[in-house]
């Protein structure tokens, strides 16, 4: 099972919410879907509609700048980072 | 039991609560709260109890917060709140108002989202969207934003929302047809300066106890309605300048309401002259009154946002005003005088009173 590493800035507004999960899935929208099924809401933080992956939200699988379809395998890591932006 | 008044403060950077006792004196600040979200908008459902907090994050995107406990704890959703996959992308909450025994979310790109489960899900109300103007809303310079919600008092059938830049308009079948609320109200920036609709609402209020009588601060000018906007009267005269984005109602006198005039939508829209003021009416527009004892006279070069004003419901009425500088002030004496409350704030884009009993 891929291991999530996910931004401490989210689990304000998810409580209890770790820094690191442990999912099943095979692409990054199968992931950030099994993560939802355990923290309801956690994909409308990360997507927008498309569906896609949000604007200043970066997901990376073993260090690979990816997309809902990106491949994860069972070994992965797989980081969401939110992007540098803001004021 | 012991009567507390809350400010619910709205920041580009989480929500804040200031509480004081009914002498309105000595305020606690806690904070920030919702993430560091931006909140736009704050408010109380008065059957439950509930707060409720609508903004965005650049990086999280729309969501609406909820708290049960006077915003000790806030939980969040926005399952729902989309326009669909193919629709336009939904950037923020704007305005969350309970009423009719639902809550409704005003967003950017303009539209109404309704919640009948407390804030969990959301369905988008399809009707005002659907309107045959749709194809003519033109953004603000703030966005095309549905910011302001008021739902009739008695009439669950009713209600009327504005729109920046695209106007007001009422629905009195639930939100399955919507007509505009605009004649008589000016778009200076128009060529025809009297359209059905494309006027610059910045805020919508209702009198007190009088669901018929309506005032609006406008891009050009504040009006008043006596027959549900229907038609629209200008009460601009005595005020040092048309344009301003707050407005507030007495809660319970439907002659009293409170505008913050700011120079020219193009000319820096801080208070005139930089010198900070409240003005009052208390016969409905015909007359207005400056009040600006205790606030600063010079160099103040403050804005104040649509939904940064704010009355309480104590008798004298308190008074409260944010600005995008984060300053917070408030008048126990409604409007007479003005003290600070906090100072260092982020930008304040939002302040709701409410009075609680602990």
């Amino acid at each position: 099972m891929a291991v999530v590493v996910l931004p401490r800035s989210l689990a304000q507004v998810l409580p209890g919410l770790p820094r690191r999960a442990v999912v099943e899935g095979a692409t990054v929208a199968e992931v950030i879907a099994a993560l939802d099924a355990d923290w309801p809401g956690l994909r409308d933080r990360l997507l927008d509609a498309g569906p896609s992956i949000r604007e200043h939200i970066n997901v990376f699988v073993d260090g690979e700048l990816a997309t809902l379809d990106t491949s994860v395998r069972p070994d992965s890591t797989v980081h969401v980072i939110p992007a540098v932006a803001g004021g | 039991m012991a009567e507390r008044i809350l400010l619910l403060i709205g920041t580009r950077k989480g929500a804040f609560i200031a509480e004081a006792g009914p002498d309105r004196r000595s305020w606690a600040l806690r904070g920030p709260d919702c993430g560091g979200f931006a909140i736009h908008d704050i408010s109380r459902d008065a059957a439950t109890g509930a707060l409720y907090a609508g903004g965005g994050s650049p990086w999280f995107g729309p969501t609406v917060f909820r708290s049960d406990d006077l915003g000790a704890t806030w939980s969040q959703s926005s399952e729902g709140l989309t326009y669909g996959d193919d629709g336009p992308k939904i950037t923020a909450v704007w305005n969350v108002t309970a009423g009719h025994g639902a809550v409704y979310a005003g967003v950017g790109p303009a539209g109404l989202f309704r919640s009948d489960d407390g804030g969990q899900t959301w369905r988008h109300v399809e009707g005002l969207t659907n309107h045959p103007s749709r194809p003519t809303w033109e953004p603000g310079a703030g966005g095309l934003i549905l910011h302001t919600i008021v739902p009739h008092p008695t009439d669950t059938a009713r209600m009327w929302v504005a729109i920046s830049a695209v106007g007001t308009f009422e629905t009195r079948d639930d939100g399955a047809t919507w007509e505009p609320r605009n004649t008589g109200v000016r778009a200076g920036f128009m060529p025809d300066p009297y359209p059905e609709t494309g006027q610059c609402v910045h805020k919508l209020v209702m009198a007190a106890g009088e669901p018929e009588h309506l005032y609006q601060q406008n891009h050009c000018g504040v009006y008043r309605s006596l027959d549900a906007g229907l038609h629209w009267e200008e009460i601009t005269a005595g005020l040092p300048n048309e344009f301003g984005f707050a407005m507030v109602s007495h809660p319970r006198d439907a002659q009293t309401a409170w505008v913050i005039p700011l120079n020219g939508a193009e000319n820096g829209r801080y208070m005139p002259d930089a010198a900070a003021a409240v003005w009052r009416t208390h016969d409905g527009g015909d007359h207005w009154i400056r009040g600006d004892r205790g606030l600063p006279q010079k160099h103040a070069y403050l804005g104040v946002l649509r939904e940064a004003m704010a009355r309480d419901e104590l008798e004298p009425v308190g008074v409260y005003f944010g600005t995008s500088t984060g300053e917070l002030f408030g008048s126990a004496d409604g409007g007479l005088s003005w003290d600070p409350i906090a100072t260092t704030l982020p930008s304040i884009y939002s302040v709701e009173a409410i009075r609680i009993e602990v």
